[in-house]
């Protein structure tokens, strides 16, 4: 079963150096445990592009699909058996990146 | 067959519980396990009375319960899911015993309590799968829609799933944390029992008293040296004696102060005295709910109001206040100085609460009450209406109606 834990942020390139030691930290703890599928870092929401081709005639516009003061600033997916294995290693994420982060599972 | 009416009523009392856990522990599923459970009390109230009562209430349901959960996989799965309808069907599980079956029922309400859920969702889930109430009953004593209701349900069930929240309970290092929420919500369960709210309802709902005190009951006997368990457990003992004098004839609030003491249970009373004094014994410092529990032990100890020891109440509450610093702990402590001290420094105390409390119709009680006492009718009066303005029970309304009108 795999999760995805959000990483919540309200500001752009916002992690310390502090915070990345952490994380990495925490990601090789993830991957020796054998709960690591995937991560990544992403950059802010103001170079997103939205593309509507329902139609199939391609609109593009610039920047996010929705306005917020918060958006997901990077995002883990996990393997673990259930949800309270999945938010102890997140509880854990959290701590390592210093934010808030929200867990969903995969369908 | 009022008999066997009475023996389905009874198995479903005790019994729902345990067949919902063994069926959620085989299925994995708490709507197949709930709906199976449904089918077989539906089948008991059909076969009962033509075939008698069977010998073990608890295995006939259970047995039935898990041939409908079979049947309706059969016919949901057809051939998609063969492998897994095959491991289900084979499931030659030996029959569990009874100690194991009641640990299947405290796995189903840390399911329930899960703090993935919401607060409310974990007590109206709780109310439905291990007290069987249904939608309708739930909505009721929360005053929401039933539609309302059943998608809360629905949807936490969805979540369970989806989520995939364990069926188990914590390990050991998780436990305390998640043993506070299952008695928050045990004690919500209990308290809307205590004071049911709604015009349409009994102003004490014994059902739901009875649910909360069997189920932290359970709880204790899993975990027999936490506290706070023996705590609520006490709490809630000391509270139910007092529930048959609590309400007159006529359907209204009785105060402690003048309830027929006589009529308390004193076997519940005895009970809840002995938790206290193993509490008091075991030396460790108190939760809240050891305290009020010890609170509700100095009322129950007096045999007549005017000998209650009200220092002690307010020592006690002091120690509380101390805990849980809230404006509603100071307002019930407001009670018991107004006791001690008299009512103007009491309502000294109260009146700085005016806004923090504005909309709890407790407030306006307490403070109606004690401007009586110094003599301010016209003010009293205006707090009675307002506390009754924002009383939810019955029983609760009556009684203010009839003191603002005894006002001169």
């Amino acid at each position: 079963m795999q999760y995805l834990v959000s990483v919540i942020d309200d500001k752009s390139n916002s992690g310390t150096a502090e915070e990345m030691l952490a994380i990495d930290a925490f990601n090789a703890r993830v991957q020796a445990d054998g709960h690591w599928v995937f991560a990544g870092g992403l950059a802010s929401p103001s170079t997103a592009t939205v593309i509507d081709n329902r139609d199939g005639q391609a609109l593009f516009t610039d920047g996010p699909f929705v306005e917020t003061k918060e958006y997901m600033a990077g995002f883990w997916v996990f393997e673990a058996p259930d949800l309270d294995v999945a938010l102890k290693i997140a509880a854990e994420g959290s701590k390592a990146c210093n934010r808030r982060v929200e867990v969903r599972p995969f369908l | 067959m009022i008999d066997v009416r009475d023996a389905v009523t009874r198995a479903h009392h005790e019994e729902w519980a345990r067949v919902v856990a063994s069926l959620t522990r085989r299925f994995g599923d708490l709507d197949v396990a709930e709906e199976a459970a449904a089918e077989a009390f539906a089948a008991a109230v059909e076969r009962w009375p033509a075939d008698g009562v069977p010998p073990n209430p608890g295995a006939w349901l259970t047995m039935t319960a898990n041939r409908k959960a079979i049947d309706r996989i059969r016919r949901e799965s057809k051939r998609d899911d063969k492998q897994r309808e095959a491991q289900i069907l084979y499931d030659d599980d030996p029959p569990q015993p009874l100690g194991a079956i009641d640990d299947e029922r405290l796995r189903l309400i840390f399911i329930c309590c899960h703090p993935a859920l919401a607060m409310e969702t974990r007590v109206a889930l709780t109310l439905r799968m291990v007290g069987g109430l249904t939608a309708a009953e739930i909505a009721r004593a929360f005053l929401v829609q039933e539609t309302a209701m059943g998608q809360r349900i629905t949807r936490a069930k969805a979540k369970i799933k989806a989520a995939r929240i364990p069926y188990r309970v914590p390990s050991a290092e998780d436990l305390p944390a998640r043993v506070s929420g299952v008695l928050a919500v045990l004690y919500l369960v209990f308290n809307e029992g205590y004071l049911a709210t709604g015009p349409g309802t009994d102003p004490v709902r014994h059902d739901l008293t009875t649910e909360a005190i069997r189920l932290t009951r359970l709880i204790r006997a899993l975990l027999p040296d936490d506290g706070e368990v023996a705590g609520l457990l006490a709490l809630m003992l000391l509270t139910e004696a007092r529930r048959t004098a609590r309400v007159s004839t006529t359907g209204e609030l009785v105060t402690m102060d003048e309830q027929d003491r006589g009529s308390w249970d004193t076997a519940l009373i005895a009970e809840g005295h002995q938790l206290v004094r193993e509490r008091l014994a075991a030396g460790v410092a108190p939760g809240r709910y050891q305290i009020l529990a010890a609170i509700n032990a100095v009322h129950t100890s007096a045999r007549d109001a005017r000998d209650t020891d009200w220092s002690q109440v307010v020592a006690l509450y002091n120690q509380l206040a101390h805990l849980d610093p809230s404006p509603i702990v100071t307002l019930n402590r407001a009670v018991a100085v107004a006791e001690l001290d008299g009512p103007a420094v009491a309502l000294a105390t109260i009146d700085r609460l005016a806004d923090k409390l504005d909309g709890y119709h407790a407030y306006h009680a307490t403070r109606a009450v004690l401007l009586r006492r110094l003599g301010r009718s016209g003010d009293s009066r205006a707090a009675y209406d307002r506390a009754i303005e924002l009383a939810g029970n019955t029983a609760e309304i009556a009684y203010l109606t009839r003191r603002r009108d005894q006002l001169g």
